[in-house]
């Protein structure tokens, strides 16, 4: 925020000539050597500058990681919620139970960020489920598969974009209610599979994405364009 | 993290950061711009090395990944004795499915062991090392029976996956000033949940009302492991209630499991340390 206000007034030439008379020679070059010092620093962030880009303009920043981890949350709240509501055939009471729970958990998640973006949030995201046959619990539970594993690897990859200490344990205590749906559901699918070697590597860790690569598999089921180009990148 | 800040942030409590680092400030504020251009996975290690040369091994940002990855290593070590042990014990595991998914859970917790061994090694410091002798699994005979009945067993394992995500959760911030190792560390705690899930759901075949995620602070163990599970039960995060947010209806059960907590590094030393020899 403080380094975009600072470049657009340079840029637009905000600084008044009254503005600048009243500092003396030092300091002025003091503040522009600054100035650059930030654009620099800002220029290095944001690699993927890319101004052709249109959308919901997650922002940058810490910001920019919560709303995206919102959108995340949008899409897999608004997924087990039609589950809920259109539950398919054969559905067990005890899935139906745990597939509630996880419907509660993501709505908490996403209202959470809701929250606590308040006037930063973005606005609410259009899906698209029509490639889900919400009657066929092999077409819910493999996009369930799919949403939950996903939701994993964004967190990981998220992790180190993050700069608040805060904000990077808020991300934790989600992600791991994430990969215990991942695990769950990869179960009723088919048991024994919840940290399988198509979720895990040899090294035990599960895997991380970067946003780009999350937004492009999420794309699928989201309508609303999304702008993930002013998001940190390192 | 961008690497800037990481300096701007030590620059704080240490003004002379430069100058440890480079002796020169106007030669490591060339490298800290350049660093956009550095290959990304070098840029943690020639950071980590610059650092460690300014500083010296043991203290300072450097020191703290020694000692939180040592941490996580003990508990790896725990985990993966637990498991070959278990898996080793004639009688105990009553089907091939149990022992399929436990084999999964102990390869793993191998694995993470060899693979904090590495790092740990990579970064210059010395990796502690445990042998099987060195655990007690009945924890002093509060589990006497842990390696014959199965219901124990799967309890302990319980408590152990559910403390190893609480515990990487709480060490997070500690890894923050290297991308890589702090990505490796999350990579490995949504694994312990994985296994915590499919633990849970053992259980619950057995009879044991619990779920994959953790309800309240309710083990369904019993008070023995109330620290595993103290603080679980919250639901409010930074100060937002969660239960019926927004308007919808979240209970205070959905509104706990939403969210796993973390435990600080003393907290799960408390809890380990009984099961240590």
């Amino acid at each position: 925020m403080l380094l975009r206000q600072s470049k657009e007034k340079i840029l637009l030439g905000a600084a008044t000539e009254s503005e600048i008379k009243g500092v003396s020679r030092r300091n002025f070059l003091g503040y522009l050597g600054g100035a650059s010092a930030l654009l620099i620093t800002a220029a290095a962030c944001k690699k993927d500058d890319n101004n052709t880009n249109t959308g919901v303009d997650l922002g940058s920043g810490d910001v920019g990681i919560l709303n995206y981890a919102y959108a995340l949350e949008q899409l897999e709240a608004a997924f087990y919620t039609q589950v809920i509501l259109t539950p398919y055939s054969g559905i067990s009471a005890a899935e139906s139970a745990l597939l509630t729970d996880i419907r509660d958990h993501e709505i908490a998640h996403r209202e959470f960020f809701k929250a606590a973006l308040a006037a930063s949030a973005i606005p609410a995201l259009e899906v698209d489920f029509t490639s889900i046959n919400f009657s066929s619990r092999d077409s819910v539970l493999a996009t369930a598969k799919a949403f939950e594993d996903l939701g994993v690897t964004a967190y990981n990859g998220a992790g180190k974009l993050i700069v608040s200490a805060d904000y990077l344990a808020l991300a934790g205590k989600i992600v791991s209610v994430e990969a215990r749906h991942a695990a769950y559901i990869r179960d009723i699918i088919s048991n024994g599979s919840f940290a399988d070697n198509t979720a895990v590597d040899p090294n035990g860790l599960d895997l991380s994405r970067t946003p780009a690569q999350v937004l492009a598999i999420a794309d699928t089921y989201i309508k609303t364009a999304i702008n993930a180009s002013n998001l940190p990148t390192n | 993290m961008n690497l800037q800040n990481i300096i701007t942030e030590i620059e704080k409590v240490d003004p002379e950061v430069y100058e440890r680092l480079n002796g020169r400030r106007d030669a490591m504020k060339s490298f800290a711009k350049a660093s956009g251009k550095v290959a990304l996975a070098a840029l943690p290690l020639a950071f980590g090395s610059m650092l460690q040369k300014a500083y010296g091994k043991g203290t300072g940002v450097t020191g703290l990944i020694d000692d939180t990855l040592n941490f996580a290593l003990t508990l790896e070590y725990l985990e993966a004795n637990f498991y070959i042990k278990g898996i080793a014990s004639a009688g105990l595991i009553p089907t091939p499915a149990a022992v399929a998914a436990l084999t999964t859970i102990r390869d793993h917790e191998n694995a993470h062991v060899s693979f904090l061994r590495n790092v740990i090694t990579t970064l210059g410091a010395t990796p502690v090392t445990f042998a099987a002798a060195d655990f007690d699994f009945t924890a002093g005979g509060t589990f006497a029976d842990v390696f014959s009945n199965y219901d124990t067993f799967l309890a302990v394992a319980q408590t152990f996956e559910d403390t190893g995500v609480r515990a990487y959760k709480g060490q997070a911030g500690n890894l923050m000033t290297n991308n890589d190792i702090l990505t490796a560390a999350l990579n490995i705690h949504s694994v312990e949940a994985r296994h915590a899930s499919h633990i849970r759901q053992m259980r619950k075949a057995r009879g044991v009302d619990v779920k994959p995620w953790i309800t309240g602070n309710n083990s369904g163990i019993g008070s023995v492991v109330a620290a595993s599970y103290a603080g679980e039960e919250v639901t409010t995060q930074a100060g937002v209630n969660i239960v019926n947010i927004g308007g919808f209806t979240i209970s205070a059960n959905a509104a706990s499991e939403a969210f796993d907590e973390p435990l600080t590094k003393d907290q799960v030393t408390a809890i380990v340390t009984p099961f240590f020899a």
